[in-house]
């Protein structure tokens, strides 16, 4: 039976861009005078897509467009997306700090919100006054604190401190007794934005852990917004994706981390921008081809790996390095090839060159993964380099030659190997 | 299962009711007001030496100056009673307006952090406000009493009339007064900061229109023609009502009574319709 706890319908939230001015005044009151016509805002009607990196088309901005899910009784729903995809601005008007330009949300309970956790200390007062008072804007009675006063004190593990002034905290310590405030609340609905990047690992695990007896033992909702993957893995139990204020996947969390981490991958053909052509040498398009000398979009592990790296270049150089990189999601280096290590003298003409790089069965397992190329001379001197541009994804292949499609394996590398018995 | 569907508790939406005061909503967070009062009380003279004299010191040496001022240079005349006493009176009504019309005007902005993170009933903060200016006010009116008490075994011609039974009253509707006015300042203040300068120097200004510093019956021997001024001035109704009750002088009509009474209470109706539709979105303006 779906017990249906918040029912969120084509929420959207129109910001504007730009500096509060004169021209707010005269938007204003234009506003003003299609309101009391009983006409809808002009201005809803015009607003860009919400995409940072883009230059803007308008004064207004979407930072939510037609944001429409339902949350059961007891689900935690993580909410994941870049930065600017529009959680925060999801969660402020979930927990009623702003209202949502068009749409509605309906709820069943409480909706308490732990947004940035120590909101509210009082440098000045104590630890345990501080204790009252945060309960208290965060929606809860001195009586029901007061009930829960040693509770909140154990777990937040700073009883030593206790009578002292929170300025005199340190930034850990407000952090914990902030959250051991939150954590005593007892709303129907958390709201978690964040909370667990500041603290030390054992604290974070005991936050983890208390996030999980909520929903888990209490059957409460949680909708927990983070970065932090492993622990949106570890709690959640549905996820919705955001980008550029847009749901761009609803469902289970493994599809909707994997839905995350593609955003912005990029594959088989790159094209470099125009600007780089003052440069003397410059890398002008990089392509993926398989044997084939097709072009290709996903490497599956085991596959033979061609990468064919354009370079224009101004003058004759006769001998320059080529480095290669490959990193992981997170951006640690996994592996450094260079025409250097196997000796391979590599020189540039004038115009038009092409270098090509084998990789006989490719190593690694399913992910998306960035590739870095840097070209400089044998002196040392730079020529260019793409980092993080350039990303692929690579799927599950038959590695082994097993047959198997999907090699699974615990490490990050697969390795050609043999077993027997001697 | 369906019929759960109606059962919602509350919705948020971009709709806007006119009045949308929640007086179960406010019952509920009662708590969180009296820990901002205490707040504002305990904290305000931390880690100052003379603590909460400081309440006691401003009253008496800005009567003080008024007295050497305005009574002794510029003679100006205070009746029967001591100038001091009459200052004294007068300032400590004007400051817990001025105290209470600074600081919830302001309220949007000083806590912008904390209205940005969590939600609750976001009038809580001015009724803070103007109730733990209230107990500034209530430590003011002791030192009132004493000097009142000093100068009556000194001979001083002041006595009480029986209307100071109606003198909490009085500093009620000057603290709502403050309130509305605040409010509608606050909200405001939010897209066009420019009040903000507007407030600081026009409360100085207000001041010397509100008879703080001097009997309303002189402005009008005085200054027939721009009398009308402070006659219409609701505050200097209240200042003036306030030394009657207190001194036993001043004058006062029905008339000035129902007028000042109903320009407080619109000012207020006024003040919570433009701090509803504030609240909802000021953190995006701020």
């Amino acid at each position: 039976m779906s017990n249906i706890i918040l029912s969120v319908s084509n929420i959207s939230k129109q910001y504007r861009l730009g500096l509060v001015g004169t021209g707010t005044l005269s938007h204003d009151l234009n506003r003003w005078w299609y309101a009391i016509r009983g006409k809808e805002d002009p201005f809803l009607k015009v607003g860009g897509v919400n995409d940072r990196s883009q230059k803007a088309t308008s004064d207004y901005v979407w930072a939510l467009k037609n944001i429409d899910f339902k949350v059961e009784q007891g689900e935690v729903l993580g909410i994941i997306g870049k930065n600017g995809a529009g959680k925060s601005t999801l969660l402020k008007i979930l927990s009623r700090v702003t209202s949502p330009s068009t749409g509605e949300i309906k709820t069943k309970g409480k909706i308490a919100s732990l947004l940035e956790v120590g909101t509210g200390f009082h440098p000045e007062l104590t630890g345990l006054e501080n204790i009252y008072l945060n309960g208290a804007i965060l929606g809860m009675t001195k009586a029901e604190i007061k009930s829960k006063e040693d509770e909140i004190i154990e777990f937040s593990g700073c009883k030593m401190y206790i009578d002292t002034p929170v300025k005199r905290y340190s930034s850990g310590m407000r952090v914990r007794l902030a959250f051991a405030v939150a954590a005593f609340l007892e709303p129907d609905i958390l709201v978690i934005d964040e909370v667990l990047a500041v603290g030390d690992a054992e604290f974070q695990k005991k936050a983890i852990g208390k996030m999980q007896d909520i929903s888990k033992g209490d059957g409460r909702t949680v909708l927990f917004v983070s970065h932090n993957m492993v622990a949106v893995q570890n709690l959640c139990s549905r996820c919705i994706v955001l980008e550029n204020g847009e749901i761009i996947k609803d469902g289970d969390t493994q599809e909707a981390i994997n839905t995350y981490l593609s955003i912005g991958a990029i594959t088989s053909n790159f094209k470099r921008v125009v600007d780089h052509e003052v440069k003397n040498v410059y890398i002008h398009d990089i392509q993926l081809l398989n044997d084939k000398n097709e072009m290709f979009n996903i490497i599956k592990s085991g596959d033979d790996f061609n990468l064919v790296i354009g370079v224009k270049s101004k003058k004759q150089v006769d001998n320059i390095i080529v480095e290669l990189g490959v990193d992981g999601s997170n951006g640690e280096r996994l592996v450094y090839l260079s025409n250097q290590l196997i000796e391979r003298v590599i020189g540039l003409l004038p115009g038009e060159n092409k270098i090509k790089l084998q990789i006989k069965k490719f190593p690694f397992l399913p992910g998306d993964y960035a590739l870095a190329i840097n070209l400089k001379e044998t002196n040392g001197a730079k020529l260019d380099n793409v980092k993080n541009e350039f990303r692929f994804r690579v799927e599950g292949g038959d590695f082994f030659n097993t047959g198997k499609l999907n090699v699974k394996s615990r490490g990050k590398y697969l390795l050609e190997h043999d077993i027997f018995k001697i | 299962m369906n019929n759960s569907e109606d059962n919602w508790l509350y919705t948020i939406s971009s709709k806007k009711k006119l009045i949308d005061f929640n007086f179960k909503e406010i019952w509920r967070y009662r708590d969180l007001l009296i820990l901002f009062v205490k707040r504002d009380i305990v904290t305000l003279y931390k880690q100052t030496i003379l603590g909460p004299l400081w309440y006691l010191i401003q009253p008496l040496f800005t009567a003080l100056t008024f007295t050497i001022i305005f009574n002794k240079v510029a003679n100006i005349e205070t009746g029967e009673i001591p100038p001091f006493l009459f200052n004294l009176a007068g300032v400590s009504i004007w400051n817990y307006f001025n105290s209470c019309l600074t600081a919830t005007s302001d309220t949007f902005k000083s806590n912008a952090a904390i209205f940005g993170k969590v939600y609750f009933p976001r009038i809580i903060v001015p009724l803070s406000i103007i109730i733990s200016n209230l107990v500034k006010f209530g430590i003011q009116i002791i030192i009132f009493i004493v000097f009142y008490v000093i100068y009556y075994l000194q001979g001083a011609d002041v006595h009480l009339d029986l209307s100071i039974v109606l003198f909490p009253i009085l500093i009620l509707l000057m603290g709502l007064f403050g309130l509305g006015l605040g409010m509608i300042i606050s909200s405001l203040v939010t897209k066009y900061r420019d009040l903000k300068f507007l407030v600081s120097f026009g409360v100085q200004l207000l001041m010397y229109l509100s008879a703080v510093m001097y009997p309303l019956a002189l402005v009008r021997e005085k200054m027939p023609k721009m009398a009308w001024l402070v006659e219409y001035n609701p505050l200097a109704y209240i200042v003036e009502t306030a030394r009657f009750m207190l001194l036993g002088q001043g004058t006062i009509t029905v008339f000035g009574i129902i007028y000042t009474i109903s320009i407080i209470f619109m000012t207020l109706f006024f003040g919570i319709i433009i701090f509803n539709r504030t609240e909802k979105t000021f953190i995006d303006t701020v």
